[in-house]
């Protein structure tokens, strides 16, 4: 009687469990599974949403090989995200360690760094961000201030236009920055107080407390900003007016699935690009994931 | 005074200096933006001071009016409308699914659990085209439906915040609640979601901002200048083929943000709380 009775309980506890999580699981199912499931199956087709998906095999991924836009997209992806991330990182956390001291004004210091990176994914900025380095553009005319005249168009030109969406990038380093300095903030002090009395100036002090310390957040904010680099597109989109242009040197991997799916309705070709990208992505968290044995300092927790 | 304390105020000083000098760095496109939006459209090229000659207040007007057959009241409006459902829809829900997680121990929990950290990790990408070709077969192509529905799904980041507040609440209260004769969902309701709110508000102001400003699900999805959000009325605004009205496009440029900046500065505590505690995005 008694086990019938605990069969029930865990049976209404499925219940329960199951009625709480269900708008999750529902989205899960309707939003996720099946249009994945779908996009596996697209980008094995021929398909521009009019007629009907048509089997074509590994065609599209044969077809990319030799989709000179296709690496181009990819060259221009790498460039940005191995670019932007490191610097976006290296900066958040210079700032973050200027900030890791109790004066009054951090608090307000904090708010105003944070700014840009809560705007920054507006078109507003974009729009804005295109008009300033413009030929005739706000960065032209400060440089005028300090005596470079110059005429040049960073947006318009093939070899400079890719930098502006990295300076855009950077300038977003606001949410790295409060993660590193969280992460700063719990390292213990004692730790500093113990090197000091072993004789360490503050440059052993950083290399030998605060790096290996600060590790597993650098980790963290590694493995999101590449996530980010590789699928960045708003941005793109709107500064270089959904072109891509100058010559296709801002043509981002996700703008360039972008247009090929609704400029041109290759459906098909573009869920391929979409497998290729997650591929990318597996490959390059796998590879954070696995070195990040020999770099990320965790605190060994047996050793006491 | 002593040397230390000469020292110390020196250290203070430059330190204010770089800090403030790096700010004024950090601000200035979107102070230029501001003061752009005030400009004559001739002073805005050739010109990165941030004081205008003359305040011209009409960009505003002539911005708001926009192309005069659809003014920015209606983008204003459908991009509050869409934002606030949208918010509303996925706090709740997003309470309601970690109360589950957190509280009940059904079968299969751990499972899904790590099934919602996985879709937290794939591309928006993968499910662009079929979410696009699903939602055209069901007609929902210019409406808000597949913006807004989507959301009442709950979202795994709130979720998981959620979640990590709700397990720092002890059992006994949950317990105590079930001695009076609560059932889970009054549990949920009448305890443990007031408890929860400094999550609920943080993920109330990070739906808030993120909704307003998406483009890629706008842009998929809406392309009757009726149904525009600010967003994408600001990107066609721009247009670089057609127009040339700097001035009014930075005018709406600077009231697409205001409501941003506002909630901003209100709860600047809670967002700079909830970024520390979760790592989120950006």
């Amino acid at each position: 009687m008694k086990h019938i009775n605990r069969r029930t309980r865990t049976l209404m506890e499925d219940a329960a469990g199951y009625a709480f999580i269900s708008p999750w699981l529902l989205g899960f199912v309707a939003f996720s599974i099946i249009p994945i499931l779908f996009s596996l199956y697209y980008s094995f087709t021929d398909y521009d949403i009019l007629g009907d998906p048509v089997f074509n095999g590994l065609n599209n991924f044969r077809r990319m090989a030799g989709d000179q836009l296709f690496w181009q997209s990819l060259k221009v992806t790498f460039f940005y995200a191995f670019v932007s991330v490191p610097l976006r990182l290296i900066f958040a956390f210079f700032v973050a360690m200027l900030f890791n001291r109790g004066t009054r004004a951090i608090r307000f210091y904090q708010a105003v760094y944070y700014v840009p990176s809560l705007v920054g994914g507006s078109i507003a900025v974009a729009v804005m961000w295109r008009r300033l380095f413009m030929a005739d553009g706000a960065l032209n005319a400060a440089l005028a201030k300090i005596g470079i005249i110059t005429e040049y168009s960073w947006i318009g030109n093939p070899d400079t236009a890719i930098w502006t969406l990295i300076v855009l990038a950077i300038w977003q380093f606001g949410s790295s920055m409060l993660i590193f300095l969280a992460g700063l903030r719990q390292i213990p002090k004692e730790l500093y107080e113990a090197a000091s009395i072993d004789g360490a100036g503050s440059f052993r002090k950083f290399l030998n407390i605060t790096v290996p310390q600060i590790t597993p957040v650098l980790f963290f904010n590694l493995v999101m900003q590449l996530i980010n680099g590789f699928t960045v597109f708003t941005q793109a989109f709107v500064v270089s007016g959904g072109s891509g242009d100058p010559l296709n040197s801002t043509l981002v991997y996700a703008l360039y699935l972008y247009q090929r799916a609704f400029k041109f309705y290759n459906m098909g070709y573009s869920s391929a690009m979409a497998w290729v990208l997650v591929l990318i992505i597996g490959v390059m968290t796998g590879i954070v994931f696995k070195t990040s044995s020999s770099w990320v300092f965790y605190e060994a927790k047996e050793g006491k | 005074m002593t040397n230390y304390k000469i020292k110390h105020i020196l250290g203070q000083t430059v330190f204010h200096i770089v800090v403030i000098l790096l700010g004024f760095i950090m601000l200035y496109p979107i102070l230029w933006m501001v003061s752009n939006s005030f400009k004559d459209n001739a002073d805005i090229f050739n010109t990165s001071s941030l004081i205008p000659e003359t305040f011209r207040f009409d960009n505003y007007a002539r911005g708001w009016r926009f192309n005069n057959s659809v003014t920015f009241s209606t983008f204003f409006y459908n991009s509050f409308y869409y934002t606030i459902i949208s918010t509303i829809g996925s706090v709740i829900a997003s309470s309601l699914v970690a109360y589950g997680f957190a509280r009940v121990p059904f079968r299969g929990r751990s499972f899904w659990y790590g099934c919602m950290f996985m879709t937290m990790m794939i591309p928006y990408q993968v499910v662009m085209v079929p979410q696009f070709i699903i939602f055209h077969k069901l007609g929902w192509i210019n409406s808000f439906k597949p913006l807004i529905i989507p959301q009442f799904a709950g979202l795994p980041f709130f979720i998981f915040l959620m979640v990590q507040f709700i397990r720092q609440i002890p059992y006994e209260l949950d317990d105590s609640a079930k001695i009076d004769g609560c059932n889970r969902f009054m549990i949920y309701s009448r305890i443990l979601f007031p408890l929860i709110k400094p999550a609920v508000i943080t993920s109330t102001i990070f739906s808030f901002y993120w909704r307003w400003d998406d483009f890629l699900g706008p842009l998929l999805f809406l392309n009757k200048p009726r149904l525009f959000t600010v967003s994408l009325a600001l990107r066609m605004f721009s247009d670089p083929m057609t127009s040339t009205d700097w001035s009014a496009i930075f005018a709406m440029g600077t009231l697409t943000l205001l409501p941003v900046l506002v909630i901003f500065l209100i709860f600047q505590k809670y967002i700079v709380q909830g970024l520390v505690t979760t790592g989120l995005k950006g």
